[in-house]
């Protein structure tokens, strides 16, 4: 079969079929995909909340509320739940001062405001350097903490904490994170 | 030449990073580790498997003037398809190949195989050659961050072997560049004998 002629008309025909093949092989695997996407999206962040908190038995993300950082934002809050007395709370916090783009942590507080434990969500840092916040050596030092006279400070500026070696800028921004995560939740009264 | 070769030749003879030295940019970005290489390698190998069978099937109807528009839609549609699948099913690798999956639309080796191979040859031998020229590419990839990732981070597979850090440069960015350079270099030292 020889090639059509290079004409308006063949070029704008096949064009045409092409583009409404594509889309429709695209719309059909967007409709087959969405539901996997969105659990996988979902058990995420259930994996995440329950490696913050102690045991649960509600639905944290069903009741999740923002809370005002008073910087002109808000962090989600995912209240923990056993029987419906209150355990604790994940927090999805934040940081900008990181080394390249933003950090989003998954912070566990008790009701009393000590922190339970903390995992990593998101970063951009550095493979190698400040890819190890989340790692056990660096993150675990704030278990068990509470923020009121544990300072969320590294050695450097006077604090308590141990930070990553050759890593001082994502060091910082994760306590910043924490730190936010602690005064939001401290502003709405829930510590 | 024979089927074999149109399937063979993408692993050593014309591989396609450490021969013709196609698609740099994701080679060098990640492969930090073994997994990410193989990962981003299987999916580049999906993509043009893919469309190389299509472009070789339609590739006599069209006009010559709309080919590369055409070659274009087609392969950015099973960028996504392979962008949707990872979101998916393998969220995990997914984030940590982030920008370079949708990105594999303007990887040069899927372009250069559509326009150099698949619309002049017919759908098996395309086929072959896709097949090839990406677990050739995956290949190359794995061995890369392989190195990489033993190097600079003292594990392989995720498996720690090696107390502490390693030589840090090999997994950053300059590291890349050298580890690249010299399996280059190493391949061309082989090819030449």
């Amino acid at each position: 079969m020889s090639k059509p002629e290079s004409t308006f008309g063949n070029m704008l025909l096949s064009l045409t079929i092409i583009a409404l093949a594509a889309s429709t092989c695209l719309g059909f695997v967007y409709e087959l995909t969405k539901k996997p996407i969105e659990t996988s999206v979902l058990n995420k962040k259930l994996k995440a909340i329950k490696q913050v908190v102690p045991d649960f038995n509600n639905n944290p993300d069903g009741e999740m509320f923002r809370l005002p950082t008073g910087e002109g934002d808000s962090l989600d809050v995912y209240p923990a739940k056993q029987d419906d007395i209150l355990v604790g709370y994940a927090v999805n916090t934040y940081s900008n001062s990181g080394f390249s783009g933003e950090i989003r942590l998954m912070a566990g507080f008790n009701t009393d405001g000590t922190i339970i434990n903390i995992i990593v969500l998101e970063h951009k840092e550095t493979p190698g350097l400040g890819t190890k916040m989340t790692e056990a050596p660096f993150k675990d030092q704030f278990n068990d903490k509470d923020p009121s006279d544990f300072i969320l400070k590294v050695g450097k500026d006077g604090g308590p904490v141990d930070a990553i070696t050759a890593a001082t800028i994502s060091s910082r921004a994760f306590c910043d994170a924490v730190q936010r995560a602690y005064n939001t939740l401290q502003k709405g009264g829930l510590k | 030449m024979n089927q074999m070769q149109n399937f063979t030749k993408g692993f050593f003879k014309e591989n396609p990073l450490l021969v013709l030295v196609l698609g740099c940019c994701p080679a060098l970005a990640t492969t930090t580790s073994a997994l990410n290489g193989l990962g981003m390698g299987v999916a580049t190998t999906f993509v043009l498997l893919g469309s190389n069978v299509v472009i070789s099937s339609i590739s006599n109807l069209i006009p010559d003037k709309v080919r590369i528009p055409s070659f274009i839609v087609i392969i950015a549609s099973f960028v996504t398809i392979v962008d949707l699948i990872m979101k998916a099913y393998v969220p995990e690798l997914y984030e940590k190949l982030g920008i370079f999956i949708p990105l594999i639309v303007v990887n040069c080796i899927v372009l250069g195989r559509a326009e150099a191979f698949a619309s002049k040859n017919n759908l098996i031998s395309s086929a072959l050659d896709g097949m090839g020229m990406g677990l050739g590419f995956t290949m190359a990839l794995g061995i890369l961050g392989a190195f990489r990732e033993i190097a600079g981070n003292g594990s392989i597979f995720n498996y720690k072997f090696m107390e502490g850090d390693g030589i840090l440069v090999f997994i950053l960015a300059p590291g890349a560049f050298i580890a690249l350079g010299y399996l280059i270099a190493l391949v061309n030292r082989i090819r030449k004998t």
